[in-house]
């Protein structure tokens, strides 16, 4: 019998540090590990005894990619713990940074984590000899979705402007004017990558997911909204601990989420997409449509060709949310703190980002618990490697190295994010 | 350095990561303008946030992200460093031990137990440390996150062979500069630009909200002075100004005494 095992210690074009171990008997997986060693920082301890006002600061270190998806779902969840709502056109304002945030990140993971898997490159750079103006488009359109991202939020990485009850400071309405020419230019870009994506070959492998998203009556929803899935889920954010539940896993750092009935879930682009197609504009749903996709997609590699779609859908977003804007009245409407426990999510580039606080009635946070996008999809990341190892065992072991690394990519995983999270080793026995 | 000795050969860069968020080695990618032209005066070498091609080193130039704080970092940081003829840090994680330096306040047991199910799977030390306590750097980049034009800068004064030009004054200049009125003095707004290293452009102050320090402490931080204002003028309480000065540089040597200053006070108040 012959044995092997595939190891990559240290994952390459994620965010954070990764690794995998795939152990094989034959062309049988016995064994398989999708590792984070990523080291601990240990957030949710440091957060105990800090004011309110530290966590929308506090928490978006957690991901240097991600920052606002944090600073989102904490305001969210101190503002339930107070009691408080914020004004439309705040809210507006926050569905707009995060428009910013979509653009940059999905471009960042289409073009310089994702497309060079397709097309056998090792990085966009190695790519751009071959292909200058797809690259220049990649890093206008991520630009770009900066550019929104740090004149709403001060800066594109941790932004200083969001805060509990809106923002420190609203934007006038001509500064966001400058912005509408580049977003046109972004919209027209973003149809066109959608094209260029949906032509890459993809491997047939349609999974029977239970797809997770947050969804809103009118919106493809984004800063705010229940929490539900084709199994029959709809629950308010309040009842996450009642659905669902973190195991602790020896060859992770980070956290496992489940569904506690039914286990492995995902969240992100497939499952926003599969669930909330209907919420798309009409030019992000053509985009899909002229792209070959359904209403559904159940293909984790498509999720190139959806993150591209949800580029047009964002850049429509902030196209219209500029077009109606009226400067908010005040930037932020005042916390008057109150003993309590307040739950909050949004829907980061890669999935839902969960928080709960629970506060003393100064606002001193006495317990909290974060589950980024990352820990909930590690399990069905390691279920997608499970049934994807068969399919290609026959492959020379740097090929099939670099199909399973896709296939962790397919997720675009934020380990910095994951771990309270990657390493590949295949063996083949 | 190598790049000198052999002119024809661009040097080789490396951009290594340890406990962070992944934001500063993003600043290298979010230079949308520049990234191209760096790629072709330098060869990365070792980016594997951006690359599966990895060389092996030594490396002429290292980009050091994020703080020790396992075992197996703290030596894989004296490897990095052995590999490299040029280590810089860059952030406040590596400069200063970042916001998972609060832990060095705390038993790390307890902090684990907090997070983790099962405390025994996880290995840490009970310290998050700057990679300037365990190995020599050559140059420390501050902020949270760093600003990419001084990375650019950065990155440009290597390749001259020249002293980068990194202020070292507080952001006070930088909203003199941009000409933001002084939002402690003009509505009473607590700020530790006074105390604070510039770089970010005084972005805070522009937005009507104080400082909050990201670029750890300027040259001569006079931390008591501000503190004493904070206290007198503006009624901050002791434990918001141990807060204020414990965020993401708490460990870095200025904040943390006067982080400890005040906590002092406090339990004897």
């Amino acid at each position: 019998m012959t044995e092997k095992t595939i190891e990559v210690d240290y994952l390459a074009r994620v965010e954070g540090e990764g690794a995998m171990y795939v152990k094989m008997e034959e062309d049988k997986v016995v064994d398989l590990h999708f590792k984070i060693f990523e080291p601990p920082r240990f957030f949710e301890a440091f957060l105990r005894g800090r004011s309110y006002r530290d966590a929308p600061d506090i928490t978006s270190r957690i991901c240097g990619i991600c920052p606002v998806a944090y600073q989102t779902s904490a305001v969210n969840a101190i503002e339930d713990a107070f009691g408080m709502t914020v004004s439309e056109p705040i809210r507006e304002l926050r569905k707009l940074i995060y428009c910013g945030e979509w653009i940059e990140s999905h471009a960042l993971h289409v073009y310089m984590l994702h497309a060079p898997d397709f097309l056998g490159y090792e990085s966009a750079i190695h790519m751009a000899p071959d292909f200058p103006e797809i690259v220049e488009q990649g890093l206008r359109l991520k630009k770009i979705g900066n550019d929104l991202l740090a004149l709403i939020g001060g800066r594109e990485i941790h932004p200083i402007n969001p805060r509990t009850g809106g923002f420190f400071r609203a934007p006038t309405r001509a500064e966001l004017d400058a912005l509408v020419d580049d977003l046109q230019w972004a919209r027209e870009a973003a149809v066109a990558t959608t094209a260029w994506v949906a032509r890459f070959d993809f491997a047939d492998f349609e999974q029977n997911y239970e797809f997770v998203a947050l969804s809103h009556p009118d919106e493809y929803a984004v800063v705010d909204g229940r929490i539900i899935s084709n199994r029959g889920l709809d629950i308010a954010v309040q009842e996450w601990g009642d659905v669902f539940e973190e195991r602790h896993v020896e060859w992770s750092n980070a956290l496992h989420a489940v569904v506690k009935e039914r286990g492995a879930f995902m969240t992100g682009p497939n499952a926003r997409y599969s669930l909330g197609f209907e919420k798309l504009y009409p030019i992000a749903q053509r985009t899909a449509r002229a792209a070959g996709l359904g209403p559904t997609c159940s293909n984790p590699f498509k999720s190139i060709i959806i993150r591209a779609v949800e580029m047009v859908q964002a850049c429509e977003e902030a196209l219209r949310i500029i077009d109606r804007y009226v400067a908010p009245e005040s930037p932020f409407v005042d916390a008057t703190p109150q003993a309590g426990e307040g739950h909050g999510a949004s829907e980061a580039p890669r999935g839902i980002c969960y928080h709960r606080y629970e506060f003393d009635a100064d606002g001193v946070i006495l317990d909290c618990q974060i589950v980024p996008p990352t820990s909930q999809n590690q399990l069905r990341i390691e279920e997608d490697l499970w049934n994807y190892v068969p399919q290609y065992a026959h492959l020379a072991d740097d090929e099939l190295q670099w199909q399973l690394e896709q296939a962790i990519r397919n997720y675009d995983p934020c380990i910095s994010c994951a771990t309270h999270f990657l390493n590949l080793t295949v063996e083949r026995g | 350095m190598a790049s000198h000795t052999m002119p024809t050969a661009k040097p080789k860069l490396g951009v290594f990561k340890f406990a962070s968020c992944d934001g500063c080695q993003l600043s290298l990618l979010d230079c949308e303008d520049e990234l191209l032209a760096v790629a072709g005066a330098v060869d990365i070498a070792n980016f594997p946030e951006a690359s599966r091609a990895v060389e092996e080193g030594p490396y002429d130039l290292a980009l050091v992200e994020g703080s020790i704080t396992t075992p197996h970092d703290a030596e894989r940081v004296i490897e990095v460093r052995r590999q490299s003829k040029f280590l810089i840090s860059i952030g406040a994680c590596a400069t200063a031990g970042g916001i998972q330096a609060l832990r060095n306040w705390k038993d790390v047991d307890d902090f684990t137990r907090v997070v983790y199910a099962t405390p025994e799977y996880i290995s840490t030390l009970d310290r998050s440390t700057p990679i300037s306590v365990h190995v020599e750097v050559d140059f420390e980049l501050r902020g949270c996150p760093i600003s990419k034009t001084q990375l650019l800068e950065l990155v440009a004064a290597f390749l001259q062979g020249r002293r980068p030009n990194i202020p070292t004054y507080s952001v006070c200049v930088e909203c003199k500069g941009r000409g933001t009125p002084c939002v402690m003095v003009s509505h009473g707004t607590p700020c530790l630009g006074p105390v604070t290293q510039a770089g970010c452009g005084a972005i805070c102050p522009a937005y009507n909200r104080g400082c909050y320090g990201c670029f750890g402490p300027m040259e001569s931080p006079n931390t008591a002075a501000l503190g004493h204002w904070w206290e007198r003028q503006l009624d901050v309480p002791v434990p918001d100004l141990v807060d204020a000065f414990r965020g993401f540089n708490a460990y870095a040597e200025a904040f943390r005494t006067a982080s400890d200053d005040y906590e002092l006070r406090e339990s004897r108040d």
